[in-house]
């Protein structure tokens, strides 16, 4: 990013922070309902090494629960791309992963899971893994069909076809797939911690049965930064891998 | 003076007989016999949509036929056949390179064999410096002449070519037009030519055919009295206004 996009981009953080600041400190807002900032900085660095510790759990969770729905989504894609009647048989079942609201099964994947990080990396798994699966299906699905003709042409096998083609021209929605469930994974995991696991979710979850607002925007504030810093770290990999295609990612 | 059309060894004779194609209830391709030479550069015109594509595709065995039948002698193998669509179609992912050795990849061949291969074919074409660049950083005749070696690559017997020319502005067109005659003149291969462009099917062929908008019956089939050798005089000259002529009142003719 450049220095001038940073720049437009914090402008409005700044700006709201201080509102907020002036507004609190005015009375206009109630300062147990929406502690000032200056609060939530002075929470930040007096509870670091507990805050840190779960943003570290809660990294674990979201990150683990991302690359495991990547794969698994990436791999029922091409699954569902190999014949029309799978998809008819299957593609409901996936959908059913994105309308199920994951707060509403967690208490389950605690039941099945345990208290602890596999339910958190169960639950950002459910929350995540459908974006992948539909953008990677829509990517091998809408193949060029000159392509596909070529290959056939020097008798290419559906194998071949599929890495050497598919795949590779599904790229860029794949890639737009990931970085849509890298923000689900972060929510997903976070969800998981509000029941049966430690983390950011869990912080936010006590904190808010002792009244600490403070330390709730506290935890929600590194819980964006989490979701900012995996955002950024599948958009860099997508920048690297899309280097070839696009005039535009190489400026 | 009538010209003598090549004929090679190196190209692939095709034979259409009663050929009868339709999607649905609507006919594309109604009866139609055509005997193409080997070594002969076709030319196909016909208005937008009248299905000519779709007998290049019949021929090229991408799509199949209802009734009749299409014969190839010799009957061409895997590597023998090549097509070049409208747009040049390259996979981005892959340097200038890799895309003309594709083919050869697709066939089996080793690396070091088919870049090498790949690389003689780009220099035919006059790409040898853009050889290690990504698609999308050519222009679009440069990618198309890509899309060109791709399919002179294998050394076909039988290329096709599906309007390659119909993206690109006129001077590009032109000069791809000259490099592609003389491609044809020095490998001899049997050509098939789809188009709706008068000059560029005068301009490259040695025979051309006129198909009607409806069912591809044919209504113009001419061997076009041009020399051989061609270049932008050509196109200046009154031989070519001559066949341009002819070519034009069969195109104009109403069903």
């Amino acid at each position: 990013m450049t220095l001038r996009k940073t720049i437009a981009a914090a402008t409005p953080f700044v700006v709201l922070t201080l509102a907020v600041e002036a507004l609190v400190r005015a009375g206009i807002i109630r300062a147990f309902l929406v502690p000032p900032p200056s609060a939530i900085f002075e929470t930040i660095v007096r509870d670091w090494p507990e805050l840190f510790a779960a943003l570290l759990k809660t990294s674990e969770g979201a990150v683990l629960g991302f690359v495991l729905s990547s794969l698994t989504g990436v791999a029922i894609a091409i699954f569902l791309s190999s014949s029309r009647a799978i998809q008819d048989a299957f593609y409901p079942y996936a959908v059913f992963f994105q309308t199920v609201p994951i707060i509403a099964i967690a208490p389950l994947l605690v039941i099945w899971f345990g208290y602890g990080v596999r339910t958190v990396i169960a639950s950002a798994f459910i929350a995540s893994i459908f974006p992948v699966i539909a953008n990677t299906l829509n990517g091998i699905l809408s193949t060029d069909p000159a392509l596909r003709d070529l290959f056939r042409l020097y008798g290419a096998s559906p194998a071949v076809t599929l890495w050497k083609l598919r795949v590779p021209a599904a790229l860029p929605q794949i890639l737009t797939g990931l970085r849509i469930a890298g923000g689900l994974a972060v929510i997903g995991a976070i969800v998981g911690e509000f029941l049966g696991g430690q983390g950011l979710g869990s912080v936010i979850d006590i904190a808010r049965t002792q009244q600490r607002t403070d330390k709730v925007f506290a935890a929600v504030l590194l819980a964006s930064f989490l979701g900012l810093a995996l955002f950024g770290l599948i958009n860099l990999l997508s920048r690297l891998a899309l280097r070839s295609w696009h005039v535009s990612e190489q400026d | 003076m009538m010209q003598v059309p090549v004929e090679t060894d190196r190209g692939v004779a095709v034979r259409l007989n009663s050929l009868h194609k339709a999607f649905g209830d609507v006919t594309v391709i109604d009866d139609l016999t055509l005997d193409i030479a080997p070594g002969e550069f076709l030319a196909i015109l016909g208005p937008s949509g009248c299905g000519k594509s779709t007998l290049l595709r019949v021929i090229a065995g991408l799509t199949g036929f209802d009734r009749g039948t299409v014969h190839r002698q010799p009957s061409p193998t895997r590597s023998q056949t090549a097509f070049v669509f409208q747009d040049a179609h390259l996979l981005p992912w892959l340097t200038v390179r890799e895309n003309a050795a594709l083919p050869l990849e697709l066939l089996g061949l080793a690396p070091a064999a088919r870049l090498e291969r790949a690389s003689r074919v780009l220099a035919e074409v006059g790409l040898s410096d853009v050889e290690s660049r990504y698609p999308s950083q050519l222009s679009g005749g440069m990618r198309m002449r890509v899309s060109l070696a791709r399919a002179l690559v294998t050394e076909p017997r039988l290329l096709l070519l599906d309007e390659p020319f119909a993206a690109l502005d006129e001077i590009t067109r032109f000069r791809l037009e000259i490099r592609l005659r003389d491609l044809w003149l020095e490998r001899g291969m049997t050509t098939i030519l789809v188009t709706h462009s008068i000059t560029e099917a005068a301009f490259l062929a040695n025979r051309a055919v006129v198909l009607t908008r409806r069912g591809c019956h044919i209504r113009l089939d001419r061997r076009l009295a041009l020399p051989q050798e061609r270049d932008n005089q050509l196109r200046l000259g009154a031989p070519f206004a001559d066949e341009m002529k002819r070519l034009l009142a069969a195109m104009e003719e109403e069903d």
